[in-house]
């Protein structure tokens, strides 16, 4: 089973990105199950998502204790919220980043999702979109393939530049 | 006397202390705590504040804390009213002369609420009560709610609301009490105003607030008060009081009815009308008009 | 037709494919998106439901009632202080034997609020009449939805059904689904009392001393009656669809010397905590309870008992506890967990099992041992 944790601020798509990779997943064959921790929700507070990928039906409903990989679509949370808590060792971090940063003892990556989201304006409500180029960088790293991201964003999502973005962030993304 | 002075003399009107503390739970741009912050400092310490199932039950902040620096009493979603009718009494028959408030969105007073909301009024409870109208269940999504205006996308109503906004002041009104207003989160000084003026009476006092909300109707945060304003600046909202029954419009709204701004002004500003029918647009542009001729024929005042 | 869906989705789609003629209903969360699907899928024409925006549950059962009793399907859906709220007209439809079906998304009761998962919340409707199922995955929720309609309406019931699902944690989990083409497998309902204007009868007046208890009989005559019914309908289910359930759910019980038992989604997830055991050599078995009404007949002899409760009656104890202390010889190790959606996981409940005390009641994180 392979356990990623999704860290996002209220309003910032973190809970559809859960749904979408979960969705993906499924579309190439897994059984996924995505769930939101739903804490005092407001916009701008932290929200955590959780997704689960297996190759059997999944049984488990907690949290993740122990994700394989920790997403960050917002790094301002850094301060807020321990994003490595529980994290496994040679566990990895994709984050939602325009310059490169590290983090000893993890693989980490950076995609600048906001820029690319900025680039194909891509902004709801005032927001950058940035869980449907997520979907992309995911699937640069391997998670789903990008067929099937492609796939699960145009499920959700009429507007074709969800998916340009997506592959944007597959382009984009240097593991 | 110029502007800054004007403003001044205004501002210092109102008291410096603060009841609502940083780090509430609520929305950026949301209307509601604008306008409790004012609500507050017109009431002063010694008050409770009852409030239902709303916005501001999570606004309050999650226990062990809370943002509000005065005794917040939470009650189930129907008995706002009937909770602080209790409350009064009690107080009343201790001699105690603390406030009893009603913070309570638009669901907890038209729909769920009403029941109590109405026998409270016909009891005579001495109390105020605030509705704070989002014109939606916001604190569960944006469902539609009796408030709900006609025309309006929420939730449940997808395809816009085909049933025209409940007239709850009228049904207030027909409870005659001694004082009922309503206000706009966009005008905290006539919303102070008015407060500090329910609170000088006895019985039952009723304040509808009209309380823009960005994630809600769909504007950015920092609009909120910019359509606070066109709402009343359209006519869509009017601002007045009735004080044992007699009927004063209020200053923005008598501007409003000399000269006021198009309707869709207002409504291009906000996603939730933006299936809006010419047809729908036409009957709330009826209403407004009907509105404001009620008012103006009983203010005697000349109405373009 | 295969998708990923959030336990709420699934319902709603249910819901779609059997169509009902009236849907009353009213928010509240966790249960939201249900209704918001529901009018979504009517405003695009998919559902041909009359749907009515309520203004309180109190009005959603009695709307759901009024309707039902014309011989219309019904549906509605709530949660928590919503179905506190509409408790009086839940022992009314049951009473007027109506078979409305209704989600019902557990969570906890306030004060202070609590939006999270707890049974409470049916738990304090079980004397009500209803019948109630509690699922644990998406699948299921779908599945006995659908079954619902059918359980309910079968002319041994005709009693009301809630269908139970945990708040967030199956509600708004997505899960791989699978949807069926329901087809004749739910015939038209058919309610032998329905309103029939061509022979005027009067409905619940004034029943006195002498005859008002012949009613209450008949309740628990269909309730018993139902059994039967709920083991048909779910074989029928079986044969078309391939997914045959059950008044429980045994996992690796047959040759087990501790039997783990819970409701919901902590009766799946006691698999996983089973599957920890067994690989340390204690021979653990899972035994999730779906039909809380009516209750089902359980052999537990021979083995020891823990179960998890998610709702309490006060100054009595677990409500699953008590009820399986009624119905069996069984001590049960009485857990109470869950409660406001604390966080349970198989971890815990495997400690549940080797820490375990018959007869006695812990309360996990408060660390009593009553």
């Amino acid at each position: 089973m392979y356990e990623i944790r999704i860290h996002s601020r209220g309003g910032q798509g973190g809970v559809t990105a859960a749904r979408l990779l979960a969705d993906a997943a499924f579309r190439g064959g897994k059984y996924a199950t995505a769930s939101p921790f739903y804490g005092a929700e407001r916009r701008g507070a932290p929200v955590v998502s959780f997704v689960r990928i297996d190759d059997r039906p999944i049984k488990v409903y907690s949290q993740i204790q122990h994700p394989d990989m920790v997403v960050v679509l917002d790094p301002s949370i850094m301060e807020a919220v321990d994003i490595f808590q529980g994290l496994k060792s040679e566990g990895e971090i994709l984050l939602n980043s325009s310059h490169p940063i590290t983090f000893e003892g993890y693989r980490t990556h950076c995609v600048d999702l906001t820029g690319i989201a900025i680039a194909r304006t891509l902004v709801v409500a005032g927001s950058p979109v940035v869980n449907t180029p997520l979907l992309g960088a995911l699937a640069k790293v391997g998670i789903i393939s990008l067929d099937a991201a492609r796939a699960a964003i145009r499920g959700m999502f009429s507007d074709n530049r969800n998916v340009q973005a997506a592959e944007d962030a597959y382009g984009e993304l240097v593991l | 006397m110029d502007t800054r002075q004007v403003k001044e003399e205004i501002m210092t009107e109102i008291p410096k202390e603060e009841y609502i503390l940083k780090c509430t739970s609520a929305c950026a741009g949301c209307s509601s705590t604008l306008s409790l912050r004012y609500v507050l400092k017109a009431a002063g310490r010694d008050m409770v504040l009852v409030v239902p199932a709303c916005c501001t039950s999570v606004i309050q902040g999650t226990y062990p804390r809370t943002a509000m620096n005065i005794p917040v009493y939470n009650i189930a979603f129907a008995a706002a009213a009937a909770c602080a009718s209790g409350m009064s009494a009690a107080y009343r028959k201790k001699g105690v002369k603390t406030r009893v408030i009603v913070y309570a969105g638009d669901g907890g007073t038209v729909d769920i609420g009403l029941q109590a909301l109405s026998g409270a009024f016909e009891r005579g409870t001495d109390f105020l009560y605030i509705c704070y109208d989002n014109e939606a269940y916001g604190n569960t999504g944006m469902q539609r709610s009796g408030s709900t205006p006609l025309g309006a996308i929420t939730t449940t109503t997808p395809g816009g609301k085909v049933h025209p906004k409940k007239d709850i002041d009228r049904i207030i009104e027909a409870h005659n009490p001694p004082y009922i207003a309503t206000a706009c989160s966009a005008y905290p000084l006539d919303l102070f105003q008015k407060v500090t003026k329910a609170l000088s009476l006895e019985g039952p006092k009723f304040i509808h607030l009209l309380a823009p909300c960005p994630p809600g109707w769909r504007f950015p945060a920092e609009k909120t008060v910019e359509v606070g304003k066109l709402a009343v600046k359209t006519g869509a909202w009017i601002l007045w009081e009735r004080e044992h029954g007699t009927l004063q419009v209020s200053g923005p709204s008598r501007a409003a009815m000399k000269k006021r701004v198009p309707l869709d002004e207002y409504l291009k500003m906000q996603g939730r009308f933006r299936n809006i029918t010419e047809q729908q647009k036409q009957e709330l542009q009826r209403d407004i008009d009907r509105a404001l001729a009620r008012i103006a024929c009983e203010v005697k005042q000349p109405c373009s | 037709m295969q998708l990923i869906a959030t336990g709420n989705k699934a319902i709603a789609e249910a819901v779609r494919q059997v169509s009902p003629e009236v849907v009353a209903a009213y928010p509240i969360t966790p249960q939201t998106e249900i209704v918001e699907q529901i009018a979504a899928y009517v405003s695009d024409g998919t559902l041909a439901s009359q749907y009515i925006p309520v203004e309180s549950e109190h009005s959603a059962m009695a709307a759901c009632i009024g309707a039902s009793v014309t011989g219309a399907r019904t549906f509605t859906a709530t949660s928590s202080h919503g179905l506190l709220y509409m408790h009086e007209m839940l022992h009314w439809a049951a009473g007027a034997r109506v078979p409305v079906v209704m989600a019902n998304v557990n969570r906890a009761l306030g004060p202070g609020w609590n939006v999270w998962a707890e049974h409470s919340d049916a738990f304090s409707q079980r004397d009500t009449g209803w019948l109630q199922v509690f699922v644990s995955t998406v699948q299921e929720a779908y599945d006995t939805t659908i079954m619902a309609f059918r359980i309910a309406e079968h002319e041994d019931v005709l009693l009301p059904l809630m269908v139970n699902l945990d708040g967030f944690t199956l509600s708004h989990t997505m899960q791989p689904l699978e949807t069926v083409v329901v087809g004749d497998f739910i015939p038209p309902l058919h309610l032998p009392h329905a309103i029939d204007v061509a022979h005027p009868r009067g409905y619940g007046p004034l029943t006195g001393p002498d005859e008002f208890f012949r009613f209450r009989w008949d309740i628990e005559r269909s309730m018993r009656d139902a059994r039967k019914v709920i083991l048909d309908v779910e074989a029928d289910f079986g044969k078309r669809f391939g997914r045959q359930y059950g008044p429980i759910e045994e996992y690796r019980c047959e040759d087990a010397d501790i039997l783990l038992i819970a409701m919901g989604t902590f009766g799946k997830e006691a698999e996983v905590a089973v599957d920890d055991l067994r690989r340390e050599g204690i021979k653990a078995g899972s035994l999730r309870v779906r039909w809380f009404r009516p209750f089902p007949v359980l052999d537990l002899s021979g083995r020891d008992v823990v179960v998890i409760d998610r709702g309490y009656s006060f100054g009595f104890g677990g409500v699953l506890t008590r009820s399986i202390q009624a119905t069996t010889k069984a001590e049960p190790f009485s857990v109470i967990a869950g409660l406001g959606g604390q966080e349970v996981t198989y971890r815990d409940m495997a400690g549940f099992v080797r820490n375990r005390r018959p007869g006695e009641e812990e309360w996990f994180g408060v660390n009593t041992i009553v």
